[in-house]
C-alpha cells in the first residue's frame, strides 16, 4: 500500500460509489426542473463538486495521504481555477455591450 | 569498493533528498500530471461558459438524457471495479486482479462506444464542428473538444491499465503500478463529473 495513513476498506469504497451515483441522479433531477440557466448551474456545479471531493479523497485516496499533499496539489489548482473566473466580466461584455449593438 | 568510493557513495546517500510527501517519485508525477490535467479541462470548461454565457443563440440540442445516464453509470462504475483490482493486487491475488483491471478496461471499452454512437447520432442530425441547424456554430467546436479530450483520455485510459495489467502478470510491473493509473482512471471518471451537466445537462431541450 502506497498509501501513508489508513484507506477505507471496500465496504467504505461501496458507500462512496452509491453516494457518487447517487449525487449523478440529483444532477438529472436538477437538470428536469423548472429553473433558470443560473440558477441550474449554481446548483449542478454544488453537485458536481461534491461528487469530486468524494472521488478525490476515498477514490484516489488523498484522505489517506499525507495533508501537505492535499494542501500543496489542492491549493495551487483551487488558485488556477479560480484567477480563471476573470474572463466572466469579459463574456457578459460581449453579452450586454456588444461593440456593434444599436 | 575503494575508499574513495565510498565517500563518494556516503555523501551520496547524504544528498539523496526524502520524499517530500512520503509517497513514491511515480505517484507523485502521477499526481502532477492529474493536476496540470484537471488545470486543462478547467480552462476549456471556463471557455465553453464564456461562449455560452456570451451567445444569445446557443443550441439546445439534447432532448434525452437516457445515453449519457449510461455512460455516466458506466464510468462510476468502473471507477469501483479498478479500486477492487487494485485492492486484489495488493493482495497478491494476481488473478482477481487481472479480472477486475479487465472489467474496468470492458466499462472503458462500452463508454467509448457509447460516446461516439452519440457522436454519430449529432452529427446524423446536422452538427459540425463550425455549424449546425440549431443556432450558434460555436456549440459543435466547444462540444467536439470538450467531449473529444475526454474521450481521448479514456482510450489512453484503457490502452495503459491492458498495458500495465498484463505487464503486471508478466512480473515486470506491481500492485503500485497499477494503483497509480488507478488514480488516473478515477481522474478520467471526475472530469466527466463536470462535463455531464455543463455540456449535457445544461443544453436540454426545454
Amino acid at each position: 500500500m502506497q498509501a501513508t495513513g489508513k484507506p477505507t476498506g471496500l465496504a467504505g469504497d461501496v458507500i462512496v460509489y452509491v453516494c457518487i451515483l447517487a449525487l449523478a441522479g440529483l444532477q438529472l433531477v436538477i437538470a428536469y426542473g423548472h429553473a433558470e440557466v443560473g440558477q441550474l448551474f449554481v446548483r449542478m456545479l454544488a453537485v458536481a463538486v461534491v461528487q469530486a471531493a468524494l472521488a478525490v479523497m476515498f477514490f484516489m485516496h488523498l484522505k489517506a495521504e499525507r495533508r501537505s499533499l492535499a494542501l500543496s496539489l489542492g491549493l495551487y489548482t483551487i488558485f488556477v481555477l479560480l484567477m480563471m473566473n476573470m474572463i466572466w466580466s469579459d463574456s457578459f461584455r460581449l453579452l450586454h455591450m456588444r461593440p456593434f449593438a444599436r | 569498493m575503494s575508499q574513495g568510493n565510498m565517500v563518494v557513495g556516503e555523501h551520496s546517500v547524504e544528498l539523496m533528498e526524502k520524499s517530500p510527501f512520503a509517497i513514491p517519485s511515480k505517484k507523485l508525477v502521477m499526481w502532477l500530471f492529474i493536476i496540470s490535467d484537471a488545470v486543462t479541462f478547467g480552462a476549456l470548461l471556463f471557455a465553453y461558459g464564456y461562449l455560452r454565457n456570451a451567445t444569445p443563440d446557443w443550441p439546445t440540442p439534447f432532448s434525452s438524457v437516457v445515453n449519457v445516464a449510461l455512460m455516466t453509470f458506466i464510468l462510476i462504475t468502473s471507477s469501483l471495479t479498478m479500486l477492487i483490482a487494485i485492492r486484489a493486487a495488493q493482495a497478491g491475488n494476481q488473478p482477481g486482479a487481472l479480472l477486475w483491471t479487465f472489467i474496468t478496461v470492458g466499462g472503458g471499452l462500452a463508454f467509448a462506444l457509447l460516446h461516439i454512437r452519440e457522436w454519430l447520432r449529432l452529427i446524423d442530425e446536422g452538427l459540425r464542428m463550425f455549424q449546425n441547424p440549431w443556432g450558434s456554430g460555436l456549440f459543435g467546436a466547444a462540444f467536439f473538444t470538450i467531449t473529444g479530450l475526454h474521450l481521448t483520455h479514456v482510450v489512453a485510459g484503457v490502452i495503459a491499465l491492458t498495458v500495465v495489467v498484463l505487464g503486471y502478470k508478466r512480473g515486470r510491473y506491481t500492485s503500485d503500478d497499477l494503483e497509480n493509473w488507478g488514480l488516473y482512471w478515477h481522474f478520467v471518471d471526475l472530469v466527466w463529473m463536470f462535463v455531464v451537466p455543463f455540456v449535457y445537462l445544461l443544453n436540454l431541450k426545454r
